[in-house]
């Protein structure tokens, strides 16, 4: 038992070895010790959704989770959605087309919430977007370009997807 | 907002966590879902010296049907799994229908049953919830287990009957009575907040229709969660006509004791206790008379 | 020219970077040797600071440093005064601004009062604890009207009294008008505001380069250039020596306006000291505190009208919050004062604020800033006043617009831009129409609403106006410039916190110069790029600096085609501008690009002719003369569930006209995110603080911010009124949303649960469940 831990988490695919203190926030070790600064960090008190990545799988808040807990685990964050450099995920071209995005802080949590969403549910209503949409806090948009921009989506997903 | 310095050891067996919180006692804190335990680190309000981490106790994650309609639910099982597990949505609807209300998917998706309870924030939905349903919890130690009643577990705000050695491994729901309608409602200000005030109603009529059971707990209403055990008694062996509701409702308020917020005078949360209490009764017994 | 950009629902060009998490927050910055800094604050609202005692803190392991306000020595001094009192006649304004570290006393519970810098941000908060302050608690000042009572503890003890402020501007004789009216409504309102919560909290991270002498500063600020201008003057440097850059920033609408807050202050100072670079990144629990608030007003208003309905002349008294300082003047009061005249003639107009001191975080302005407030004066009254000449609301709106021909029309009193307070241009009826032909007003009224209520449903309908002024000077500037690759890069002073700039402004220069919108890089926010502005506020961004952009942009086309028309040796009129090349009408095969003539105006040999310069490149500045008004109209249609008093908005319908529109698809974003702001601020969100100042709701879990579910969908349609300012007619928009949800709300629930049947009136924001329900309980006994 101590408050210095080595531990092996896979982010986007990669895998990482690291020592870290007991205390050390996952949103700090994923934002600082790994340099993927795509996730942000807004409240700290698990309220704001900012922090969101998708921990095996799952939406989570990063910023209650501390990294020590991730060792054996698998991070999926904003900078892993993209297939490649210069493309875009669908979820992300279409909050870029609907303007689903104005300072962009709120952004990345929100696509890691929706594009977990989206997978269990591939045609949502309006309504069940914005109720899985509540958990996100966004300051800027008043929310009506992005759940545009996730209908979109998911008409978008639905069509690709084979048959 | 960082959390105070802490030890911080994961647990690879049950008995290896029971045994570090015996050493360390109430210094020692057991990290489940973390929803409520790390934003209270974060502010500081909490410093335990040594974290537990128990999410690798998978053998705590499970539901399992117990008798011809009762439930056993582990501890670690997460709220998400609470909210889509069909045996819960068979057998206990009263849950089913409450969880959507507690906190958000991405909260769901990490916080525990157990920790929610050991918790015990009186404002939560799921301590009522186990008012309403009679449950049963199981404590362990390195001293051995034992079965606390719900109502005994709530003891104060976030304080329960769990020693400074004790770990909430798993909580039994017994079957509902026959020809049971439940009901759960709450009032907040946004989806997914605190209730201003919840409400979790069980009824049971016989076959002659009249009631043979009635239950009704509340969240916010106390400092634990309540049960309005007078009011849900007088219903028995009537026919939960107006009349009978609109009392209940009315003797509900009596039994409980709001604490009032930044969101909700007491007086507001004791008129909303009115109000839901009323609304749940009828759609309970509805869902009753249709079998549930 | 052609425009292929301007007026088009573009895709913005910043996107791709926020949506892949390539752009850079400042929190992002990550240097060697970075140091992080916390900050010791005041528990209480109003003390004496008896003693500080720092030695356990500065013993602590990864401590480098702990200052209190007397290790500052000379650096410490009040902050300056950002906005000077308006030129009015009889003013009484009381100069008191924040310091950087609390000395004697504290003012508000947040204050700062010592500061730490450690090896990482958690043993920086673990110091705090080891810090001692003895402290003297002294009353707290929190009621404005007991704070001006005699006797009242002062928040300034120099000053005897907790008058911050005392403006009077007058329009014709209220009293005499007053004499004839065939009504004369009079009320005491109550306008609360909150904060503005942008997701990113506030940041800087300072590094002094020992060396090279200079000193480079991320600063989560809205107005760079003016930061970079202080902050060399109070360390005593060359303005060529610092830099500040406001990155991408996670939403600003006003707090991150304020200057000189003093994290703003000291981190620079500690990074010089220390030689190390320092981060001070802001949690949520102190920007509760922290950052600065919009709060509370208290109107005790009357307005005379003639038996039509008519609005002979207006009286209003006024107290305003202003908090523990008033560095930024008195913009938020003078814009309610001003704004409350919306859009209707008020002949006579007597107006008097008090702008109070209380130990509160301070007061600047918050998208609306003070708008709100007079819009909310001014809709309640007219509504009540409708209510008791037997008026429809909206008729009695319709007989008071200004007409369309009064234009421009002199309110004849001072607004914040120090000019008098003159709408460029307008049109009003239209707006309104259109805004009740989208709601369905009156199928609402005469159909649905009785046939709802007959099924025992509690739906109302409310339907407000007002006005926004917009663009404000002084002046923005703008360097507009082809690259020998080709593409175009714009740079301005001023910052961006999602407005979209990036998108506009390229918009605004590839139509000029004939260039594909994703060919412009446009720059803000970095003081090392563009020297002069003021900064992003008052809605004056796209506006102000959009038409520095336009003119620059105007001038680099007369020298792409003048350069052209010397390399093909014919006349300018003969050359066509598109697609990046410039080529010569009519005669396919003589063209040039655009970098290659860029190129060609830069020689390295040759001369460059005299009275031009080399480069395809122009600078220009704009200051419009005074602000451009825009206007606009809500609508909105709500159920109240009468037991639990939650509502569910039904339809909600913005009418909208800021002249001509660059990009429609940023404009309704501004708007619904306006509206979203305007909805908490009328139903959720409430800072509550207690009899000591203490602030009880100190998290985003009980300051309520609307939700996807809490806002609903909305119907935008726009109006075109150019304003007459500037070259484009653009007025500015990012306001607008924001203002009128107060009045709007209190329309809507009167009419939704029949309250002017019981006797119960709304004169109070914001609004809720236990409010609601406590008036109608009232009203019924």
């Amino acid at each position: 038992m101590s408050s210095e831990h080595e531990i092996t988490t896979t982010v986007n695919g990669t895998r990482f070895t690291r020592s870290v203190e007991s205390r050390l926030l996952l949103s700090d070790f994923i934002r600082h010790e790994l340099g993927l600064t795509g996730t942000h960090v807004g409240c700290e008190h698990g309220v704001c959704g900012a922090c969101t990545i998708l921990y095996d799988g799952l939406p989570a808040r990063s910023c209650l989770m501390f990294a020590a807990q991730a060792h054996g685990h698998e991070i999926t964050t904003v900078e892993g959605l993209a297939p490649e450099r210069g493309r875009l995920h669908p979820l992300q071209a279409a909050f870029r087309a609907a303007h689903g995005l104005q300072c962009g802080y709120c952004t990345a949590g929100i696509l890691m919430t929706m594009t977990a969403f989206l997978a269990e549910h591939p045609s949502p209503s309006e309504g069940e977007v914005r109720e899985a949409l509540s958990g996100n806090l966004c300051r800027c948009t008043g929310y009506q370009h992005i759940v545009d921009a996730v209908l979109a989506a998911a008409a978008r997903l639905r069509a690709e997807s084979p048959a | 907002m960082k959390p105070a310095p802490f030890s911080y050891v994961a647990v690879e067996s049950l008995d290896r966590a029971l045994a570090v919180k015996a050493e360390h006692g109430d210094d020692a804190r057991f990290l489940a879902g973390g929803q409520s335990l790390v934003p209270a680190m974060n502010f500081r309000l909490a410093q335990p010296a040594v974290v537990v981490d128990i999410n690798p106790l998978a053998e705590l994650d499970f539901v399992r049907a117990a008798g011809a309609g009762g439930l056993r639910i582990g501890a670690l099982t997460r709220g998400r799994t609470l909210e889509r597990d069909p045996l819960v949505a068979d057998r206990q609807p009263l849950v089913h229908e409450a969880m959507p209300h507690v906190a958000h998917p991405q909260i769901r998706n990490r916080g525990t049953l157990g920790g929610n309870l050991a918790h015990a924030d009186p404002a939560s939905e799921l301590p009522a919830l186990m008012l309403a349903l009679d449950a049963r919890l199981r404590a362990t130690s390195a001293r051995g287990e034992r079965w606390i009643e719900a109502r005994e577990f709530f003891r104060g705000v976030l304080t329960t009957a769990l020693r400074a050695d004790e770990l909430l491994a798993e909580v039994e729901l017994p079957a509902l009575p026959p020809r049971a309608g439940t009901c759960f409602m709450e009032v907040a200000r946004r989806r997914g907040d605190y209730a201003m005030l919840g409400v979790a109603a069980v009824i049971a009529l016989g076959e002659d229709g009249r009631c043979t059971d009635a239950r009704l707990a509340y969240c916010n209403a106390g400092e634990t969660p309540v049960s309005a055990a007078k009011a849900a008694q007088a219903l028995v062996g009537g026919r939960l006509g107006d009349a009978e509701i609109r009392d209940a409702a009315a003797a509900a308020q009596r039994e409980i004791d709001p604490p009032g917020n930044v969101h909700a005078t007491a007086a507001f949360q004791r008129h909303l206790a009115a109000v839901l209490t009323e609304r749940t009764l009828r759609t309970a017994l509805a869902r009753a008379k249709a079998g549930r | 020219m052609t425009t292929r950009y301007f007026g088009e629902r573009v895709q913005r060009n910043e996107d791709e970077r926020l949506l892949t998490g390539r752009a850079l927050f400042v929190d992002d910055v990550e240097l060697p040797g970075m140091l992080h800094a916390a900050f010791l604050r005041s528990p209480h609202a109003h003390a004496r600071i008896r003693s500080i005692d720092v030695a356990a803190a500065r013993g602590r392991d990864g401590v480098v440093a702990v200052y209190t306000a007397a290790d500052l020595g000379d650096y410490w001094r009040p902050g300056p005064l950002l906005v000077p009192p308006p030129p009015i006649d009889g003013i009484v304004f009381n100069e008191r601004t924040q310091v950087p570290l609390a000395k004697d006393k504290v003012r508000h519970a947040g204050e700062p009062v010592a500061l730490v810098v450690a090896a990482s941000r958690y043993l920086a908060e673990d110091a705090l604890a080891d810090i001692a302050v003895d402290y003297e608690p002294l009353p707290a000042v929190v009621d404005l009207e007991r704070a001006l009572a005699p006797g009242a503890p002062c928040v300034h003890d120099d000053l005897g009294s907790n008058v911050a402020a005392q403006v009077r501007q007058v329009k014709g004789n209220y009293a005499e008008a007053a004499k004839r009216a065939g009504l004369v409504v009079k009320r005491r309102f109550v306008y609360d505001r909150g904060a503005s919560m942008p997701i990113e909290t506030r940041g800087v991270v300072a590094q002094w380069d020992g060396k090279g002498e200079r000193l480079t500063v991320w600063d989560t600020t809205q107005a760079p250039v003016v930061i970079r201008d202080g902050l060399a003057a109070m360390l005593g440097l060359s303005e060529r020596q610092v830099r500040v850059i406001a990155p991408f920033i996670g939403g600003g609408f006003g707090p991150k306006i304020m200057m000189f807050y003093p994290e703003e202050v000291l981190v620079p100072w500690a990074a010089m000291r220390l030689d190390r670079p320092v981060k001070w990144i802001e949690d949520r629990a102190e920007h509760f505190l922290a950052t600065t608030h919009e709060r509370g007003q208290i109107h005790d208003a009357e307005m005379a009208l003639a038996k039509d309905g008519k609005i002979l002349g207006i009286r209003d008294v006024f107290l305003h919050d202003t908090g523990a300082y008033d560095p930024y003047g008195l913009t938020v009061p003078i814009n309610s004062q001003c704004t409350l005249l919306g859009v209707y003639v008020v002949p006579h107009y007597d107006s008097t604020f008090t702008a109070v001191f209380t130990t509160k975080p301070i007061v600047t302005p918050y998208r609306g800033a003070g708008r709100q407030h007079g819009v909310f004066v001014m809709e309640r009254l007219l509504d009540i006043a409708a209510r008791e000449l037997g008026l429809d609301p909206t008729e009695i709106r319709r007989r008071n617009f200004i007409p369309p021909e009064a234009f421009p029309y002199n309110n004849e009193i001072i607004y914040q831009d120090f000019a008098p307070l003159e709408y460029d241009s307008g049109n009003y009826a239209p707006i309104l129409e259109k805004a009740l032909e989208l709601v369905g007003y009156r199928k609402f009224i005469d159909e649905e609403q009785p046939r709802l209520r007959a099924q025992g449903r509690h739906v109302g309908i409310g339907v407000v106006c007002y006005v926004e002024g917009t663009g404000i000077g002084p002046y923005e500037g703008a360097k507009v410039q082809v690259q020998s690759s080709g593409k175009v890069s714009v740079v301005t002073g001023i910052g961006t916190q999602g407005q979209g700039h990036y998108t506009a402004f390229a918009q605004i220069v590839a139509d000029q110069v004939g260039v594909d919108v994703r060919d412009v890089e446009v720059i803000t926010g970095d003081t090392d790029q563009f020297y002069w502005g003021a900064g992003t506020f008052a809605s004056r961004g796209v506006v102000v600096a959009g038409t520095a952009v336009s003119e620059a942009a105007k001038r680099v086309r007369a020298k792409i085609l003048r350069t052209a028309a010397a390399h093909f040796e014919c006349a300018e009129e003969d050359l066509v501008v598109e697609n990046g090349a410039v080529a010569v009408a009519g005669v396919p095969g003589r063209a040039v690009k655009l970098g290659a003539l860029a190129a060609e105006a830069n020689p390295m040999r040759g001369a460059v002719a005299p009275g031009t310069e080399p480069g395809l490149e122009a600078t220009s500045y704009f200051g419009p003369a005074h602000g451009a008004t825009a206007s606009g109209a809500h609508a909105m249609i709500v159920e109240v569930d009468p037991d639990t008093f939650l509502i569910q908005i039904r339809k909600y319908v913005v009418v909208h006209d800021c002249g001509t529109v660059v990009n429609p698809l940023l404009l309704d974003g501004q708007i619904h995110g306006g509206v979203a702001q305007g909805i908490g601020n009328a139903f959720y969100e409430q800072l509550v603080f207690d009899a000591d100042g203490q602030l009880l709701n100190a998290s985003l879990a009980d300051y309520l911010l609307p939700t996807a579910l809490e806002v609903p969908r909305m119907d935008l349609a726009h109006t075109v009124t150019p304003s007459p300012l500037n070259p484009l007619g653009m007025k500015g928009a990012g306001e607008a949303g924001a203002i009128p949800a107060g009045p709007l709300f209190a329309q809507a629930l009167e009419n939704a649960l029949e309250l002017p049947a019981l006797g119960v009136e709304l004169l109070e924001i914001p609004l809720g469940p236990n409010r609601l329900w406590e008036m109608v309980k009232g009203g019924d006994a």
